[in-house]
C-alpha cells in the first residue's frame, strides 16, 4: 500500500509541473474557452420561452462561426491527454535506468501501473473538472440562465463519462509503453491507433457494413437498417464512438437516439411524439457504452500486468 | 568452518534464455558478514545470477533461499532486507539528490522525520552531503555511484549487492567507493561485490567466487586460491646468488616468515607471508655468498583468475 501512495504522489507531483501538461492544459482551456465564448453568443439569439434544457445547450451547440461543439472538442483532446500522460509511463522509468532501481525496492510491481495510472486518472480528472466548471461559470454571465437540477446531474454524467473515456486512453498508452522498449515509438504507435480510431473507424465500419450486407437505393428499408445496425455495432469498437454515444445521450435528450432499438425505447415511452428522455431512461440506454469503455480499459490494465509482472529487469 | 549462518543458498541454480544457459547449476554459500566477491570477465552470468537473487528474473531451475526468503514468491520480504545497486545505476535527472532518496525512502515506508534523518547519515557516509541539493543532470558518474550506495543504505539493508560498482569510475572514485564498502562491513552488513576488476575486488573481498562462462569454477578466500593456484605464502621472491649452498638456503628458511625456498636452475625460488628481502640478502652475505639480483612479486587475482578462466 505504501508503494501505491508513494508512486501515486510522485507521479502526480510529476504531472503537473511538467512543461508537457502545462502547454497542454494552456492550450486546452483556451481552446474551450474560444468554443463556449461562440456559443454562448449564439444561443443567446436563439432561445424563446419554450425551449427546455437551455443550460445543457453551452455544451452541445456548436456555434455558426465554429464547426465543432464542446463535446467533440472533449472526444478529441482528451485522448490526447491521456498518452501525453501515459505513452512512457514504465519505458522512461527503463531507459533513464531507474527502473531496475525501482523495483529492487519493497513494492510490487503492481503498484507502479497502479500508482501512474492513478496519477494519470486524478489529472485527466482536475482537467476535465476544472475545465467544464470553467466554462459553465463562463456560460452563466453570458446566458444568464442557471442550470436545473436535471441538467446539473447530466454534467455530471458528461465529466463521468469524459474521464472514464480519458481512462482508457491512459491504460492503452500505459500498455504500449511497457510493449516498446522506446518511448519514440510507443508514442508513434498510440497515436497512430488513436487516429485510426478516431478519424477513420467510421469509414471502415462503413466499407465492412456496406460489404457484408450491400444496399442501394431499391434496398427493403429492413435490409437499409440491417446494414446499419452492422455498421454501429463495427464502429463500436472504438471507443471514440463509444464516448460518443454516451454524451449524445445524455446531453441531447430531445435526440439522442444512437441506437433503433434507443428510437422504439422512446417512442413506447412517450407515446407517438419523441419526448426527451429522462434521466434515468439515459442513463439506462448508455449503460452497454458504459461497460464496453470500462471492459476496453481493464482488457489494457489485464496485458499491462501480465507482460510487466513476469518480465526480466536489466539495467543495462 | 564458520559458524555464521548464511544468507544466501543456491543449489543448482540454472538460468536459460532459449538454447543459452546464461548461468550453469550455481551452487553458493554466501555467509552472514561477508564481502564477497562475484568475478568473471563480462558475459560470465554475474548480472544474471543477481538478478535472479531479487526475484528480477526467474530462475529455470534449481534452489535458491536469500535471507531464508524465495526471492520469487516472497520478492517483498526478500527486498526489505536486501540492497540492490544495479549496473550503471541511474536517477531521475531532473531531482536534486536528496529528491531522489525521498523518493526511495517513502518506497521504503520511513516515515518524514525517519527519511530526513536517515537521508542525511547516507548522505554523509558516502561524502555527497555538500551536493545534496543538487540537480543528478550535473552528477558525475562517480558521484551518481556513491549515490547509488546511499540509496541502497536508506533501508539499512542486511545485505547489500553491488553489480559493478567500480566499472568506469576514475581512481579517485574507485578509493572512495571501496573505503565506503569496508566501513559497511564494519557495520556487520554483508556485501556482494560483482566485478571483472579484479585488483578492486583484492582489496576489499573476504572471499570470492569466479565465474566464467555461467560456471562457478572457484570459490574460496583469496588467500587459499592463492595457496592452490601458486603455492605456499604471499609473496614469491626469485634470488639469483652464487654460490647456492646448503647453509644459504637453511639461512633463508630460518628467517621468519618463509613459508618455501626451493632452487630451480640455481634461482632461489622463494615463498613468504612479507617482504623480507633485507633479511634474505643480510642471509645470503652473512653465509659467505653474493646476491646478483633479486625479484618479488605480489601474487594477485589476476594470476588465480586468468588460469581458472583459461581453464574453462
Ligand atoms: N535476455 C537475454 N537473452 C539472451 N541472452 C541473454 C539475456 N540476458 C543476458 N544474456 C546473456 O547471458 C550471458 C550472461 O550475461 P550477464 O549475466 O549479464 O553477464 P555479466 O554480468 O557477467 O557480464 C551473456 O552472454 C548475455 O549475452
Ligand atoms: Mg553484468
Amino acid at each position: 500500500m505504501s508503494g501505491l501512495m508513494s508512486v501515486f504522489r510522485k507521479e502526480l507531483t510529476d504531472n503537473l509541473s511538467s512543461k508537457r501538461f502545462l502547454i497542454l492544459l494552456a492550450l486546452i482551456y483556451l481552446a474551450g474557452i474560444a468554443t463556449i465564448y461562440v456559443v454562448a453568443q449564439s444561443i443567446r439569439s436563439s432561445v424563446d420561452a419554450n425551449t427546455q434544457f437551455i443550460f445543457i445547450r453551452l455544451f452541445t451547440t456548436s456555434g455558426e462561426d465554429l464547426p465543432f461543439s464542446f463535446p467533440f472538442f472533449m472526444s478529441l483532446f482528451i485522448p490526447i491527454v491521456g498518452i501525453a500522460l501515459g505513452f512512457d509511463a514504465i519505458n522512461s522509468e527503463r531507459s533513464s535506468r531507474n527502473l531496475s532501481r525501482l523495483l529492487a525496492q519493497p513494492i510490487y510491481r503492481d503498484a507502479v501501473i497502479n500508482g501512474k495510472f492513478l496519477a494519470g486518472l486524478t489529472t485527466i480528472t482536475i482537467l476535465v473538472v476544472s475545465l467544464v466548471a470553467i466554462v459553465s461559470g463562463m456560460g452563466l454571465r453570458m446566458i444568464g440562465i442557471p442550470p436545473g437540477a436535471e441538467e446539473i446531474l447530466r454534467i455530471f454524467g458528461f465529466i463521468f463519462i469524459s474521464i472514464l473515456y480519458g481512462a482508457f486512453w491512459l491504460a492503452l498508452s500505459i500498455l504500449f509503453s511497457i510493449v516498446f522498449k522506446r518511448t519514440a515509438t510507443s508514442a508513434l504507435f498510440t497515436i497512430a491507433l488513436w487516429i485510426l480510431l478516431f478519424f477513420f473507424m467510421p469509414f471502415i465500419a462503413n466499407g465492412i457494413g456496406n460489404a457484408m450486407i450491400p444496399v442501394n437505393e431499391n434496398s427493403t428499408l429492413e435490409l437499409a437498417a440491417k446494414n446499419d445496425e452492422l455498421t454501429r455495432n463495427i464502429s463500436r469498437i472504438s471507443p471514440s464512438t463509444l464516448y460518443g454515444e454516451t454524451v449524445q445521450v445524455l446531453l441531447y435528450p430531445e435526440m439522442g437516439n444512437p441506437s433503433a432499438l434507443l428510437m422504439m425505447i422512446s417512442i413506447y415511452s412517450s407515446g407517438l411524439i419523441p419526448r426527451p428522455l429522462s434521466l434515468l431512461q439515459s442513463l439506462l440506454i448508455t449503460w452497454p457504452q458504459l461497460v464496453s469503455l470500462i471492459a476496453l480499459t481493464a482488457i489494457c490494465f489485464s496485458v499491462s500486468y501480465i507482460l510487466f509482472t513476469r518480465e526480466e529487469i536489466r539495467s543495462t | 568452518m564458520s559458524q555464521a549462518t548464511s544468507i544466501i543458498e543456491s543449489k543448482d541454480l540454472t538460468k536459460r534464455y532459449g538454447n543459452f544457459t546464461a548461468v550453469d547449476k550455481l551452487t553458493l554459500t554466501i555467509r552472514e558478514g561477508e564481502i564477497f566477491g562475484l568475478l568473471g570477465p563480462n558475459g560470465a552470468g554475474k548480472t544474471t545470477t543477481i538478478l535472479m537473487l531479487l526475484g528480477l528474473t526467474e530462475p529455470t531451475s534449481g534452489m535458491l533461499k536469500v535471507c531464508g526468503y524465495d526471492p520469487l514468491h516472497e520478492a517483498i520480504k526478500v527486498k526489505r532486507t536486501v540492497g540492490y545497486l544495479p549496473e550503471r545505476v541511474g536517477f531521475y535527472e531532473d531531482l536534486t539528490a536528496r529528491q531522489n532518496l525521498d523518493y526511495t525512502a517513502a518506497l521504503n515506508g520511513l516515515s518524514h522525520a525517519e527519511a530526513e534523518r536517515k537521508i542525511d547519515e547516507v548522505l554523509d557516509t558516502v561524502g555527497l552531503k555538500p551536493k545534496s541539493d543538487q540537480l543528478l543532470s550535473q552528477f558525475s558518474l562517480g558521484m551518481k555511484q556513491r549515490l547509488g550506495i546511499a540509496d541502497v543504505l536508506i533501508k539499512n539493508p542486511k545485505v547489500a549487492i553491488f553489480d559493478e560498482p567500480t566499472s568506469g569510475i576514475d581512481p579517485e572514485g574507485v578509493e572512495q567507493i571501496l573505503s565506503i564498502i569496508l566501513g559497511m562491513a564494519k557495520r556487520k552488513m554483508s556485501v556482494i561485490l560483482s566485478s571483472h576488476q579484479l585488483h578492486h575486488v583484492q582489496r576489499v573481498c573476504s572471499r570470492v567466487g569466479i565465474m566464467a562462462k555461467g560456471h562457478l569454477v572457484a570459490e574460496d578466500s583469496i588467500e587459499n586460491l592463492g595457496k592452490a593456484t601458486l603455492g605456499e605464502g604471499k609473496f614469491r621472491i626469485e634470488v639469483q646468488a652464487a654460490p647456492i649452498t646448503e647453509k644459504v638456503v637453511q639461512a633463508i628458511k630460518h628467517i621468519k616468515g618463509i613459508a618455501s625456498v626451493e632452487v630451480i636452475d640455481n634461482v632461489l625460488k622463494i615463498g613468504s607471508e612479507s617482504d623480507v628481502r633485507n633479511l634474505i640478502a643480510r642471509a645470503i652475505i652473512d653465509n659467505d655468498s653474493l646476491a646478483t639480483g633479486m625479484k618479488i612479486e605480489e601474487y594477485n587475482l589476476e594470476k588465480i583468475y586468468l588460469k581458472y578462466v583459461k581453464e574453462q
